[in-house]
């Protein structure tokens, strides 16, 4: 299969701490692929690097073929920060086609119709500082949406939702991913990891799976994939860490 | 630069403040009322106005823009819009130049309505025309502007952005001409004053009080306003950095 985004040998250092230690995935086109680990195990740094916004100490990180972050991959690259970046000053409506407006052939009706996508629909006039926080958050989203990218990287896009709206945002993830585009969405939820064509696992910093979740199912003798990713955490620590 | 974005971005900026009624009441009618104040202060003192309501003309704008900018792009920076805009085709040159429309138009109408009042209700008697007095102002706006830009890096809090307006005007307003003339300054703080840009806004507006038609000094100095508007706007662009560690 061909690959959207490759990461080798990947040092991020963050101050004086190491947040990446020499990672390498690659993550194939036309899927959706989960990020999962503990919190602050890099997830976010991963994601910067490869949307280009992260200073790296070392390595590659490609995406459709080309440097991480060059001008070309900017029409092609939708980004979904974790902390909601909109403008709160700015309706709904406002802020969707205001991010339309930069990319080339992205229209207002696109706009709109992105705001209906996400459930904002009836709050597209609303100012989206007085949004509740799952509101503001899908105002985020459709911000990345709009451009129609060919890659998608979401940090946690669907924190703060209920289980409806999760379910209805994550099959318009498998319509994207069927329709060619590329999904990296970070997550802390596990039943969102089923839905994944692959899971990337890291801890410390560390790639410590790769697979698509039957293999991981697989590989550990676990249905369950949360027992599963546990499995996997507690094996690679090492004994001075279990003992902590 | 895009053509397509700088147009929109401004727009995005316009339709910001527009949702906010309540700072462009204070950006419309503070300098009116400061006037009014000022108009007051010296009836009984003729001619004392004409001098100093003329400079004021061309220091609202500075102040007011200067201390708007920064803090809009304080927020652009702290709010992760920033970041996020250096994703997608944005340029740095469409945001700065964005801002600097966008406040500069705002400062136009606020120059127009306070030089309005000041020219028709408080007979403010100038040589030269109103048209050069709203011009130099706008300049002097969107040196506000660009500061604003370039000092907002320096700040991590709003608390902290308010802080630099102190630093950054109060010296320019001290040494521009308004409270000791120049030529009788100490050579030390000629110096300084000379370097600093509101001097020559300040003097350029003082030529346009005393003679009927531009003079040269006055290009002179509107020239070195839009120099420094220059150099400020590249310094802010070298604060603009797509990645971060």
């Amino acid at each position: 299969m061909e690959t959207a985004i490759e990461v080798r040998d990947l040092v991020v250092e963050r101050g004086k701490r190491r947040v990446l230690h020499g990672l390498s995935c690659a993550i194939p086109r036309g899927s959706v692929t989960g990020l999962l680990g503990p919190s602050g195990s890099g997830k976010t740094t991963l994601m910067r690097a490869i949307v280009g916004v992260q200073v790296v100490k070392a390595g590659v990180v490609k995406v459709l073929g080309q440097a991480a972050g060059s001008a070309a991959l900017r029409h092609r690259i939708g980004y979904q920060t974790q902390s909601p970046s909109v403008y709160p000053d700015l309706t709904v409506r406002e802020n969707v086609r205001y991010f339309a407006s930069l990319y080339n052939g992205i229209t207002a009706a696109d706009a709109d119709q992105t705001v209906v996508d996400v459930g904002l629909g009836e709050q597209a006039g609303q100012l989206v500082g007085t949004l509740s926080g799952g509101q503001y958050a899908r105002a985020s989203l459709a911000c990345a949406l709009v451009c129609r990218p060919e890659v998608l990287i979401l940090d946690e896009p669907t924190v703060g939702q209920d289980p409806v709206l999760r379910d209805e945002l994550w099959q318009q993830f498998r319509v994207m991913a069927a329709t060619g585009t590329t999904l990296l969405v970070s997550s802390h939820v596990m039943d969102e990891a089923g839905r994944c064509d692959r899971l990337l696992l890291i801890r410390e910093g560390d790639l410590i799976a790769d697979d698509s979740p039957e293999a991981i199912r697989d590989a550990t003798g676990l249905h369950d994939l949360e027992a599963a990713f546990l499995h996997l955490i507690r094996s690679t620590q090492t004994p001075a860490e279990a003992a902590r | 630069m895009t053509p397509r974005i700088l147009r929109s971005t401004t727009g995005r900026i316009l339709r910001q403040l527009r949702h906010d009624r309540r700072t462009i009441a204070l950006m419309l009618l503070v300098p009116v009322l400061l006037l009014t104040l000022l108009y007051f202060m010296y009836e009984n003192a003729p001619g004392v106005f004409d001098g100093i309501g003329l400079i004021m003309l061309g220091i609202f704008p500075f102040v007011i823009m200067f201390l708007v900018t920064s803090i809009a792009m304080l927020r652009e920076r702290t709010s992760g819009t920033l970041e996020r805009l250096l994703t997608t085709p944005t340029g740095k040159l469409d945001l700065l130049f964005a801002y600097g429309i966008a406040f500069g138009a705002a400062a136009a109408v606020q120059a127009s309505i306070a030089a309005g009042v000041a020219y028709w209700l408080y007979d403010l008697d100038t040589a030269g025309t109103t048209g050069l007095v709203i011009l130099i102002a706008i300049a002097n706006a969107v040196l506000g502007v660009a500061l604003g830009l370039f000092c907002s890096a320096f700040a991590r809090t709003e608390f902290q952005a308010v802080q630099f307006m102190p630093v950054v005007v109060v010296p320019q307003l001290l040494l521009c001409g308004l409270f000791v003339a120049r030529d009788q300054m100490a050579g030390w703080l000629q110096a300084i004053s000379n370097a600093l840009p509101m001097t020559y806004a300040v003097e350029a507006l003082q030529e346009v009080g005393a003679h009927p038609d531009p003079t040269d000094k006055l290009w002179r100095d509107l020239g070195i306003v839009a120099g420094c508007i220059v150099v400020a706007l590249v310094f802010a662009a070298a604060t603009l950095r797509r990645r971060s560690p």
